[in-house]
């Protein structure tokens, strides 16, 4: 039986697995990498197949090589699924060793953690977790470089530099291409990694300047290959018709009128896992396979199924939302506690109390899932796949078909797309299944309408916030009922609370300085499957705290930022580990070293504040709304501007953003993930929701499950980035919570009408 | 199943299939061009649009006992080298995200700019407004095509 990662994916869980699954920590890299053996740093490694070792290539540690043409290769370990990973990480390697970035080729690597660490491309931490790591996997290089120059040129190597694919010695005008020290370092041992000397952060070519990513010319050329785009000969299309309510199963089928359809060859069954299914199996299904994508998209349409539809035939989404709401009147399940809300609230001067929904949420990747599968007759299985956890794909592979994992090879495309929906690895295990099955190379590929139907969902959520202030006026009560089918529930019954995780994104970690705190949650049934969608239960918990917070600081009469500032109170560093019913997880990192800092959230806050011209008097039929949301261990602020014509209709002039997220490595990059984030939460805020009835989704395509327009995008949207020091943290995530606040409360100024519920389709109709 | 003769991008090809195939299939499936994406499958996404005799259209909904005589160009004959203007500026503003949606966004533009030259920012949302884009691209390549309209 394999290991399965069950809980590493998740960025938001406790990090407490020691296994080999998980993801190492910063600490343990470093460790692994310094032995210089196995793991990481694979020991210098040449290979010599030309007749005069021409061909020798270096290959100090798994990330990187370079051969006798002077060709430096570096591996993209993560997966790009639109990020700008594939090109952030490989540079800050050729930043350090100083190759000839435009000469750089990127090679995508293999799901393999022995080799690589952790593949997962989640929880915005891929710049987080392998900044440093590849700066080491470049300053090895660079180190033995100098040191082998040194040696040809009998000078101090500390004298040496290296520059665009050569070292080079300033006292005495030398250089020599990377590719003729080759010789030379084939004596050479690893340099002692606890030792090694990065470069100073002023030295640095690329990392902190707008470097455009590596595909993008064969983006433009329409030569960019994703998971859909991959052909093996005597390949087959699979189109699968899957159960219409999680745990629906197969009474009877008839395939007869499939295989009428001219191109149809077969019909396979795919056995489900239950109503609780997990996030790595395949729903219950009927595959109809044939030649081309077409012929199977027509079998499947006229395959005749009979289902039971099995234990959530019955769920209507609007009556849990009228139950989780109720639920939230009583008292809930303590996750943290400051001072005595109880008696703070019955003593307050004034109590505002107020309840917030919203919609449960499709990823809706352009992309939908696919993948290709080739099982061959040595029992090893090969995949193609767009997948951001090439890891758990490869493990859930094996698992199904009962294969060791070093039989299954994972290779990663690029993906259309990803938010979450791709670290699940549902659609490879049916590519793996029906290859198995007839013998043949499989691609799978989902219609839109199975994407929306079959998704694993951002949870629909009821909040009900009350707050209490004092005779003078002051906050002095917080008290956050949250409720909202958890993700563990799509792996069991018993899951009924948020776990320390999904609360501490954005919920437990509540940073202002109120003297009395109560956070609560309560009981909610998964009646399909949940997963995590950008910046997880930071969408939801980010909207009803900084709407709450809004309609306080009115009360209070205060101006909004004002408020906001005034409640994070002096330049902290706080824990919250005291208060905390269970643990905070914070993303995955020692509080101690990414303490949650107010100073810095202050700072982006002013930054934002001034940029966007906050305090300026604005013209009649406009009006600016404000929200600061820490998620992913990055600090965001974020001013909306709407604006509304003589029709009535309302659009978004402006948007300005202030990030703080340390280190900033590939600026163009941070700034297109604020410009998607703006857009993406855009989606979330005005136009999306998923619905159940009777277990199944409403919706069924882009006409239903709608996602925003050029016409309704913000029209400019400035990314203002903090300069600063300290140590990089994700930017993929973080721009999507505090948009939505900052939005409707920007609404609420032109219109008087607070929202409480997602989406405000009427707002912009 | 029937034989159709394409002339795609300045080829003639012959392909077997039944009429009532959509053209998005017939170019990704039988051509193994792949550059035109699959999104929606329904005329509501943009990421199949390529062109039919200059014209944008959605190859998902259009079954290929359609196209007739009519010359497909898809992303990939869009220009000789990849010099079309808008692939010039897509690169310069580094408009894509994923990439996934983005050539049919750059044949829509395509299309736009061969019937009006220096669109109005109005006219490139309403233009553009078939086309999604998941990552929200949608400034960028508001910018590039005015890039490239000036070009
Ligand atoms: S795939 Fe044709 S418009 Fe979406
Ligand atoms: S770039 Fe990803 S959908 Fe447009």
């Amino acid at each position: 039986m394999l290991m399965i990662p069950k809980l590493s994916f998740l960025p938001f869980k406790k990090f407490t697995n020691k296994s080999k699954v998980f993801r190492p920590s910063r600490r343990e890299f470093l460790k692994l990498g310094s032995l210089a053996t196995g793991g990481f740093m694979l020991g210098v490694n040449f290979q010599c197949s030309g007749p005069k070792g021409e061909t020798l290539t270096f290959a100090p540690n798994a990330y990187l090589s370079i051969n006798g043409d002077n060709q430096v290769t570096i591996i993209a370990h993560r997966s790009e699924m639109g990020t700008g990973i594939r090109t952030s990480l490989p540079m800050i390697v050729a930043d350090e060793l100083g190759a000839d970035w435009k000469s750089v080729k990127i090679e995508q690597a293999v799901g393999d953690e022995a080799t690589y660490g952790d593949q997962n491309t989640d929880g915005s931490y891929s710049i987080r977790m392998f900044f440093e790591p590849m700066r080491r996997a470049g300053a090895t290089a660079r180190h033995m470089l100098m040191e082998a120059a040194g040696k040809k040129w009998d000078v101090d190597p500390s004298g040496c530099d290296t520059r665009n694919g050569q070292v080079i010695h300033a006292a005495s005008g030398q250089q020599v291409d990377f590719s003729d020290l080759l010789d030379l370092l084939q004596d050479m041992e690893i340099p002692d990694q606890e030792t090694l000397k990065l470069r100073k952060l002023s030295d640095y070519k690329l990392i902190g300047k707008d470097v455009p990513i590596y595909d993008v010319k064969d983006i433009v050329h329409g030569k960019a290959l994703f998971g859909a785009d991959m052909d093996l000969p005597g390949q087959q299309i699979a189109v699968i018709q899957r159960s219409p309510a999680v745990g629906a199963k197969v009474v009877n089928y008839s395939e007869d009128k499939a295989l009428e359809v001219p191109g149809v060859n077969q019909v396979v069954k795919i056995s489900g896992n239950g109503a609780h299914p997990g996030l790595n199996k395949p729903l219950e299904g009927i595959a109809v396979i044939a030649d081309n994508t077409w012929a199977a998209i027509k079998g499947r349409a006229a395959l005749q199924v009979e289902w039971d539809l099995g234990e959530n035939k019955d769920y209507q989404c609007a009556a849990q939302m009228e139950d989780m709401i109720r639920e939230t009147l009583g008292d809930g399940k303590l996750r943290r506690e400051k001072g005595d809300v109880k008696t703070a609230l019955g003593s307050a001067g004034k109590v505002l109390e107020k309840t917030y929904r919203a919609p449960y949420y499709a990823h809706a990747t352009i992309e939908p899932p696919a993948a290709l599968a080739h099982y061959k007759e040595d029992g090893t299985i090969e995949i193609w796949a767009p997948t951001q956890h090439p890891q758990w794909a490869r493990d859930s592979v094996a698992e199904a078909l009962e294969l060791d994992a070093a039989n299954v090879r994972v290779n990663v495309t690029l993906l259309g797309g990803g938010f979450g929906r791709k670290s699940k690895p549902d659609y490879v295990v049916e590519a793996a299944l029906l290859s198995r099955a007839i013998k043949k190379p499989v691609r799978v590929q989902w219609t839109r309408e199975d994407d929306i139907h079959h998704d694993f969902y951002h949870s629909h959520s009821a909040q009900r916030i009350k707050a209490g202030l004092d005779a003078q006026g002051n906050l002095i009560a917080w008290n956050h009922h949250t409720v909202f089918p958890a993700i563990g529930g799509t792996s069991s019954a018993d899951e009924l609370h948020p776990s320390d995780g999904e609360m501490g994104l954005g919920c437990t970690d509540f940073p202002y300085d109120v003297a009395n705190i109560r956070i609560e949650s309560h009981e909610a049934k998964a009646h399909t499957r949940i997963g995590w969608l950008r910046s997880v239960s930071n969408i939801h918990h980010a909207f009803a705290i900084s709407s709450m917070l809004d309609e306080i600081a009115e009360l209070r009469g205060m101006d909004p930022v004002e408020h906001i500032l005034s409640l994070l109170g002096e330049d902290r560093k706080l824990s919250f580990n005291e208060e905390m019913e269970g643990e905070y997880p914070n993303y995955g990192e020692d509080i101690a070293a990414y303490p949650w800092d107010t100073g810095r959230m202050k700072r982006v806050i002013e930054r934002v504040s001034a940029e966007a011209n906050w305090s300026k008097s604005i013209q009649e039929g406009k009006a600016m709304g404000f929200a600061a949301h820490k998620s992913f261990l990055t600090y965001v602020a974020c001013i909306v501007e709407v604006s509304r014509d003589e029709n009535g209709k309302i659009t978004i002039p402006e948007v300005h953003y202030a990030v703080d997220c340390g280190i900033a490595v590939n600026t163009d990059r941070i700034r297109s993930q604020f410009e998607g984030g703006a857009q993406f939460a855009s989606s979330l805020a005005m136009s999306s929701a998923i619905n159940f009835e009777n277990g199944q989704v409403k919706q069924n395509n882009f006409d239903s499950y709608q996602i925003i327009r050029m016409p309704q995008a913000p029209k400019q949207i400035y990314t203002h980035i903090i300069e600063s020091q300290e140590k990089p943290t994700g930017v993929g995530e973080p721009p999507v919570p505090p948009y939505i606040p900052a939005l409707c409360n920007a609404l609420y100024k032109l219109n008087g009408k607070r929202i409480y519920e997602l989406p405000v389709k009427e707002a912009f109709v | 199943m029937e034989k159709f003769t394409l002339a795609v991008n300045g080829e003639t090809h012959e392909v077997t299939a039944p009429g009532d195939m959509p053209l998005l299939w017939v170019i990704r499936d039988l051509l193994s061009l792949k550059g035109t994406k699959f999104g929606c499958g329904q005329a509501l996404c943009g990421a199949c649009t390529v062109h039919l005799d200059g014209v944008a259209i959605r190859s998902c909904s259009l079954p290929i006992s359609e196209v007739g005589e009519q010359k497909l160009t898809t992303i990939e004959g869009l220009s000789a080298n990849g010099e079309h203007p808008l692939q010039k500026a897509w690169q310069e503003h580094v408009v894509p995200q994923c990439g996934y949606c983005q050539t049919g966004q750059i044949m829509n533009a395509a299309a736009l700019l061969q019937n009006n030259p220096s669109p109005s920012e109005a006219e490139i949302e309403n233009a553009m407004a078939g086309n999604l884009c998941r990552c929200g691209t949608y400034n960028r390549i508001k910018t590039a095509i005015q890039t490239a309209s000036k070009s």
